[in-house]
């Protein structure tokens, strides 16, 4: 008779595959990361401040910060409707909806930069009439929203559709029948029971509104000083090998994504469903 | 099965959503597949057909699917690994999974060209054993699968969880071995969420364009992906070219999705 209970593996072959896991994600993850850091700081803390502070950079960061000021919140008004709309009611189409709110995440980032080329740009379908009237959407700040937009479309509605669905509507029906009004129903019903989703939904959205690339290359033109969100800033800084410079401004991003990974767990801990529940 | 329609909003945020949708989504790409229709299907042919074309179709289809796979084995091994045991840094490295979603592709692409590039920091190891890391088909496929295999962990993690040992305890008292009960019990159970992983994973991976266009090093015919020759003919203003392949590429990785759903719902019944 062995100790161990029948439903768990001999203790070499579960070390054995503790060991590799834990091999392949420190590799494929904890190395990476590691990796920005130390790039970043290789030349010394001088080279990595300038690198962050040079108006280049700073215009970068502050193009970042205000095309994600935009895009995420109406993403999220659009996820707030759209949760409510697919959780609350039946009606026909629902199923075709939801996939085609779902949509962006089967296309590619380039691909969602090139519509909105095809559509403003100067050869666009909209191109001439633009020119005409001095407005400029491609290669300027309206492009670079829309294509963040359309890659971030799906995020808070991805995680708010479950949560509401899980939630049912009982409590809105009583709330109703109580009285209340649509605005208040939303504000003291819905909104304390999706707050924790609804903000895990809008961390997910703005990490990758801060660091989309393909989509934005594509709408933004490269300006230096002008159009370049901080991922394009990384890439022409790499590309003229100043590396340093570019893990510099990487360590921004990689940063924002350990908050986000932070942020996350803690929200899902609170929510209680965390992924480590045990038999 | 109509509700009644106790609880207000139907109109406004049906108004939202669809004028949303269609302002961001469906117009533009509808406009896309419209300006790509445009041509003829001569001209279609002669732009899909082109070896330039052909070889970046053949790269990206095939280092996802690679990617994809890998991710599955990886995924399984990983989701297993956090679920059944503990360990110390176990819930750090449970956290870090999601890293790859979290991290900006532009930043994933140089780091992991730094890494595994000729003289980079795994790279060099990688061309003792004359295996070329970054700049070859191979970088591509790291890059990849790097995307990709968070997915098919995030998955397959939930239904790992839901399992109940209720199974394996039975077929473990019925003589079966620990390894027969993971292939005849769990490794079933756990398929739907693998191949839902390896879908997500895999229209990722054709689609991903930050991660790649750095550790591809871009050569023409060679380390060339579809999306990087979206851009180089937009570069050249050759707008309808770019939509071809686009709608193209569109096309190809709906239809795959398509049937990989449909194979899916066959192995559910």
């Amino acid at each position: 008779m062995t100790s161990r209970p029948v439903t768990t593996e001999s203790a070499p072959v579960r070390w054995l595959l503790i060991g590799l896991a834990v091999t392949i994600l420190s590799l494929f993850l904890l190395l990476p990361l590691a990796a920005v850091f130390i790039e970043g700081f290789r030349r010394g803390a001088t080279v990595f401040f300038h690198a962050l502070t040079e108006p280049a950079a700073r215009s970068a960061i502050q193009l970042t910060l205000l095309a994600a000021a935009i895009a995420v919140p109406l993403n999220t008004i659009f996820g707030i409707a759209a949760a409510w709309l697919i959780s609350k009611f039946r009606f026909k189409g629902r199923a075709f909806l939801i996939s085609m709110i779902d949509l962006p995440f089967a296309v590619s980032p380039v691909i969602a930069g090139l519509v909105f080329v095809l559509l403003f740009g100067a050869k666009g379908w909209f191109g001439p009439w633009l020119m005409e009237h001095d407005i400029r959407i491609i290669f300027a700040l309206p492009g670079i929203v829309l294509a963040t937009v359309f890659v971030t479309f799906p995020f808070v509605a991805r995680e708010l559709i479950p949560l509401m669905e899980s939630q049912g509507t009982d409590q809105e029906e009583a709330a109703v029948t109580l009285g209340a009004g649509g605005w208040q129903l939303f504000r003291r019903v819905t909104l304390p029971n999706i707050k924790w989703g609804l903000l895990y939904g809008v961390l997910l959205c703005n990490a990758r509104a801060m660091g989309e690339f393909g989509a934005v290359s594509v709408v933004s033109g490269h300006i230096r000083g002008k159009t370049n969100t901080l991922p394009l800033h990384i890439e022409v800084l790499y590309n003229e090998y100043q590396f340093s410079a570019a893990f510099a401004a990487a360590t921004l991003l990689a940063l924002l994504a350990l908050v986000t990974l932070g942020l996350k767990t803690l929200i899902e801990h609170l929510l209680g469903h965390t992924s480590n529940t045990r038999h | 099965m109509g509700k009644p329609r106790v609880i207000p909003g139907f109109g406004l945020s049906m108004g939202i959503t669809i004028f949303w949708l269609s302002s961001i989504i469906i117009i533009p790409l509808a406009a896309l597949f419209i300006k790509a229709a445009g041509l003829g299907l001569e001209e279609w042919w002669n732009i899909l057909s082109s070896p330039r074309v052909l070889a970046a179709a053949r790269l990206t289809f095939g280092a996802s699917a690679a990617a994809a796979l890998v991710s599955m084995v990886l995924g399984l091994l990983v989701a297993w690994v956090l679920v059944r045991y503990e360990f110390p840094g176990r819930r750090v490295l449970d956290a870090m999974v999601d890293l790859p979603f979290a991290l900006p592709t532009a930043v994933a692409g140089i780091t992991l060209t730094t890494i595994y590039a000729p003289t980079g920091w795994l790279g060099r190891y990688l061309a003792e054993i004359g295996i070329q890391g970054a700049y070859s088909p191979f970088g591509v496929f790291i890059a990849l699968t790097f995307i990709g295999f968070p997915f098919v962990v995030r998955t397959v993690q939930p239904v790992m969880e839901d399992l109940g040992t209720e199974l394996e305890e039975a077929a473990a008292v019925l003589g079966a071995s620990r390894w027969t009960t993971f292939r005849r019990i769990i490794f079933p159970a756990l398929t739907p969420a693998l191949i839902t992983g390896f879908t997500l994973a895999f229209a990722r991976a054709i689609g991903e364009y930050g991660s790649v266009i750095f550790i591809s090093g871009n050569l023409p015919m060679k380390t060339e992906i579809l999306p990087l020759l979206i851009v180089s003919q937009l570069e050249q203003f050759r707008y309808e070219a770019a939509a071809v392949i686009a709608a193209g590429m569109l096309i190809v990785s709906f239809i795959l999705l398509f049937l990989i759903n449909l194979l899916q719902r066959r192995l559910a019944r």
